[in-house]
């Protein structure tokens, strides 16, 4: 069996380690993070949430997934 | 009583009081003093998830967006290419285009970087956002960010944060004059009588977060605020009297034993 590839990519500016290929959906969905209620940024282009099913992760690739905090 | 409502980007508003949402000791006080406050338009930051502590609260779950209406803002950010990220990811997290854009230019007082504001303000514009300008109280200013598409003025009252008050009523007066815009009194404001100066100047609401949320009870001050704020409109409203030198007496001069 061929042995799945891991790679290293940035999350919120933290490394993270994943399988390589792995889609950005299911990245997110493992994390548990409420999509309805962020919005997500892959190498700092804004990533439409109906795509990320679509869009497979790779080396390198830095997300940030942000969300509404309290603020004056 | 006249209908008197305040309306910014076409949207209509009971309420002349904005509030923020931060500082506070936790999420059901913020809810809490927002509710005593009657405010519906309450500004809000973005900011990275925190993907170690899920189970920290949410804002959403504390205030409903779909019965109040969130500004997001820009706060903390030093210029525009920071703003305009922080913005279009707020309208990506649910369609906000109504936003608040607060540029700034020096991390210890706080002022707006004025000249990054007015570029953030004409891109977002073009792009379809509803843009509310956090600017200092310079009329010229003030009147070059509405020529840029800006849908709201919201000049500092004194930085942010510092509970100073109106320092500059002069000015501030004459924004007023010149603009027809919802004028909006942002930042520095201390207490409810502050808010009243401000609605008597004649501006269309103000903007609190530090002065509720840091009082000594919140509660009690989102409440003075709320009134405060009214009692500062009807003020307006009502047009006050002449200033006169000399007294001149309330109980009639004749008749008298």
């Amino acid at each position: 069996m061929k042995k799945i590839k891991k790679i290293k990519i940035k999350l919120n500016g933290k490394f993270s380690t994943i399988n390589e290929n792995l889609s950005l959906l299911i990245f997110l969905k493992k994390l548990k993070i409420p999509l309805k209620k962020v919005a997500i940024e892959l190498n700092q282009e804004i990533i439409d949430k109906n795509k990320i099913s679509r869009i497979k992760l790779k080396k390198n690739d830095k997300v940030e997934v942000v969300h509404f905090i309290g603020g004056g | 009583m006249i209908k008197d409502k305040l309306i910014v980007a076409k949207k209509v508003f009971n309420s002349r009081l904005i509030v923020g949402t931060g500082k506070y000791k936790n999420m059901l006080e913020c809810a809490k003093a927002i509710k005593l406050s009657g405010a519906e338009i309450v500004t809000v930051a973005v900011r990275r998830v925190n993907i170690s502590d899920k189970k920290k609260p949410l804002l959403m779950d504390y205030i409903d967006p779909k019965k109040i209406t969130y500004l997001p803002n820009t706060a903390g950010c030093f210029n525009s290419d920071e703003a305009l990220r922080t913005l279009r990811l707020a309208r990506e997290i649910g369609g906000w285009k109504l936003v608040k854009l607060e540029v700034l230019g020096d991390k210890k007082n706080l002022f707006p970087d004025i000249i990054e504001t007015l570029k953030s303000t004409e891109v977002l514009t073009k792009e379809g956002f509803k843009v509310m300008v956090y600017c200092n109280d310079d009329p010229l200013m003030a009147k070059r960010l509405e020529n840029v598409g800006a849908c709201a003025i919201m000049p500092l009252a004194a930085p942010i944060g510092s509970g100073l008050g109106i320092q500059n009523s002069t000015n501030i007066k004459i924004i007023r004059s010149q603009t027809k815009l919802p004028l909006i009194i942002d930042a520095g404001l201390g207490q409810a009588s502050d808010a009243a100066i401000a609605m008597e100047l004649g501006c269309d609401g103000v903007l609190a977060n530090t002065a509720i949320a840091k009082a000594k009870k919140p509660f009690q001050m989102a409440l003075a605020f709320k009134n405060g704020v009214i009692a500062g409109r009807q003020s307006f409203l009502a047009g006050r009297i002449e200033k006169s030198l000399y007294g001149s007496a309330s109980s009639p001069t004749t008749g008298i034993i």
